[in-house]
């Protein structure tokens, strides 16, 4: 149980700044989820927790204590890999007890503790059997007894699922959730899968170009993405984003081409901003219905339970998201609507989130 | 890939028991003639069906000789560089992989270098490093004047000496001293995950720990094939023992062979010569036959 504080980190490679100045606070027993596209810089900063990498400038802290020059055995982190990084001439046994055996634990503890976390990961009839012998699941709980035996403050994990089937994943998914309630030590994940993060996440920390875009709970960046980047790198599929500038009655969108009557409240007339609204908010009307737009259908995509159908609104893409029964032809026209209250905004230069369009919205808890 | 072309399958038979038979032929005509007697080997042609003499030649091969302590010696040093070769090339390439201090390329570069100098162009320098280990010692005392400084203060006139010649570390020592294990065991390192070092240093294990207890390991195909190869090299050495082994008791198997080879105006004992070339041929032999299946591994595979 430990909380990790960052301030100001900031990670240089040569004259290449990848991680600019981030500054977060993870709370003890927190399960932290960090997502991003790749190059995001989470890696990064994960392994500068994890004291792989050095801290260029800045500071973090477990529990407290600066953890900047310390060696990673000293700051209290249990890491899992992506590719496990198992040691291929150990047997699962030794695998998961070599770090006891580094810090000199007697060799009857050592089996006694090797047993109890092969029972937690049901691994205990393995435990003879090497790394090369075991499927990928198994490889990943090895991983994770692994990390589990030495009882760290903090567990990190760097993408551990992204090489595991989608089956398995969804199942280690859930695994390493139950884990965490019970063994309820903080622990800060890394992703680039958008699922993985909110189903995971107490908190999420959306990343983007080495810096911290948006900080919390799955809900909350879902419902109020703090900027144009998050708000279509969270959803699938992606929010869609139309560009449009403030008029004294609402909204011109798409050079001029349709018009969308919102409240201006006190955006001055002329400011060019981006309409975000998510593919499920939108709805299929019948044709001719007031403030529906038209669009024609270029595509649908079959879900199962719903459908994705991607329209073409004069020339810009937008997608729709219905678990209704329709299937329209390609080349067809539908009507969509959707209410203010599903509208985001943002600035089209800065890519900031604008929220004086929403003054009546109540915020979300 | 499977392909069915029987015609391709027998020319490529027909091509690899060509190969077979050139390389066997030697050895079979070696074997033939150390089974014949005096008269019979001296035949022109050689008789090619063998003799009933081989054990006797063996046996006067090996009085003659004296191959016994010389292939002893022969195992001391080529043991000893097969093991030297191992330890060292693995701790070099461990420290110019896995450590990032000033002036690495420079020693990776200085060791990259001494590929071109094989012991026979630098013999003569060797040899007198050899005589006195402590020689280029002196002469950095003399030139910076340090030698004529303590002889001023203390009286002591300093002259460092240390011989070699004629012991086994004379004769392993420089044999020990190549790159070319360094750089198998570079290759083999740059392998190795990434991810591996970093799980072990997350395990608490230091740069000592983690090379003997997770590189070493790995690395067992790559020690065989390395010891193999240096055995041989190292048994199959003339020009460096015959130099510096002055005294008949460090001398080695393979110098000792021209005992046997019949001086002009000698009777000419080819058979006696033929039997001792196949005793000293046998110990590498028998050595690549038990290691094959770990020597090729280590050169080629890359285990996942």
């Amino acid at each position: 149980m430990a909380s990790i504080t960052i301030r100001g980190v900031r990670k240089n490679y040569g004259k290449t700044q990848v991680v600019h100045g981030v500054d977060l606070d993870f709370a003890s027993g927190e399960f932290v989820v960090i997502l991003g596209p790749s190059g995001c810089g989470k890696s990064t900063l994960l392994r500068m927790i994890a004291g792989l990498e050095e801290i260029s400038d800045g500071t973090i802290a477990i529990d407290g204590t600066v953890v900047n020059q310390l060696e990673p055995r000293e700051r209290g982190c249990a890491m899992v890999f992506q590719n496990y990084a198992l040691y291929p001439h150990m047997s699962v046994a030794q695998n998961i007890g070599y770090s006891l055996k580094v810090a000199g634990v007697p060799a009857a503890e050592r089996t006694q503790r090797i047993q109890a976390v092969a029972r937690t990961l049901e691994l205990e009839h393995l435990l003879d059997r090497k790394p090369m012998a075991l499927s990928g699941g198994q490889r990943q709980r090895v991983a994770m007894g692994r990390a589990m035996i030495r009882e760290p403050k903090v567990f990190l994990f760097d993408e551990p699922l992204s090489n595991l089937d989608a089956k398995l994943r969804v199942q280690m998914r859930s695994e390493i959730r139950k884990l965490h309630r019970r063994l309820n030590a903080t622990s800060v994940f890394v992703t680039h899968d958008q699922v993985e993060a909110m189903t995971l996440a107490d908190r999420l920390v959306v990343m983007n170009g080495g810096r911290v875009e948006q900080v919390g709970t799955p809900g909350e960046i879902y419902t109020r993405p703090a900027s144009r980047f998050v708000a279509t790198f969270v959803g699938a599929p992606a929010m869609n984003m139309l560009e449009g500038t403030v008029e004294l009655d609402g909204l011109s969108l798409l050079g001029g081409s349709r018009r969308l009557a919102v409240p201006r409240a006190g955006l001055p007339v002329g400011t060019k901003v981006a309409m975000g609204v998510r593919p499920e908010a939108v709805r299929l009307v019948a044709p001719g219905t007031s403030g529906a737009l038209d669009a024609t259908v270029d595509l649908v995509e079959e879900l199962g339970a719903g459908r994705v159908i991607y329209v073409d609104l004069d020339g810009s893409p937008f997608s729709v998201m219905t678990s209704e029964a329709i299937h329209p032809e390609p080349g067809s026209t539908v009507w969509l609507k959707f209410s203010a209250d599903d509208m985001h905004f943002y600035a089209s230069e800065t890519g900031g989130r604008l929220d004086v369009f929403k003054a009546s919205v109540p915020e979300p808890a | 890939m499977v392909e069915r072309t029987p015609f391709l399958n027998f020319f490529t038979h027909l091509i690899l028991f060509a190969g077979f038979v050139f390389c066997i032929a030697p050895f079979v005509i070696v074997t033939i003639a150390a089974s014949h007697n005096l008269k019979d080997v001296n035949d022109v042609p050689m008789s090619l069906l063998p003799g009933s003499d081989f054990w006797i030649n063996i046996k006067t091969a090996w009085v003659t000789a004296d191959l016994g302590p010389k292939l002893l010696n022969s195992f001391i040093v080529a043991g000893g560089t097969a093991i030297g070769k191992v330890i060292v090339s693995a701790l070099t390439a461990f420290s110019i992989v896995y450590f990032r201090f000033p002036g690495r390329m420079l020693m990776f570069w200085l060791i990259f270098i001494t590929l071109m100098l094989p012991l026979e162009v630098r013999i003569v320098p060797t040899y007198a490093v050899v005589a006195n280990v402590l020689e280029p010692y002196q002469a950095i005392m003399d030139v910076t004047g340090l030698s004529w400084l303590i002889e001023k203060i203390s009286g002591v006139q300093v002259s460092l000496s240390l011989g070699l010649l004629n012991s086994y570390s004379g004769l392993i020592l420089p044999l020990v001293a190549t790159a070319t294990g360094t750089f198998l065991y570079r290759q083999f390192f740059l392998t190795v995950p990434d991810e591996l070092t970093e799980a072990a240093r997350m395990d608490g294990a230091g740069p000592l720990r983690f090379f003997i207890d997770i590189l070493l390991p790995l690395s067992r195909n790559n020690m065989a094939a390395l010891g193999t190869i240096m055995f041989l090299w190292a048994w199959n050495q003339y020009l460096w023992p015959l130099l510096i082994t002055t005294d008949q008791s460090h001398a080695m198997a393979v110098t000792e062979l021209k005992q046997l080879i019949p001086n002009v105006g000698g009777s000419p004992e080819w058979h006696i010569a033929m039997a001792g070339t196949l005793i000293v041929m046998l110990p590498p032999m028998i050595l690549v036959v038990l290691m094959q299946r770990w020597f090729v591994r280590g050169l080629i595979a890359t285990e996942k």
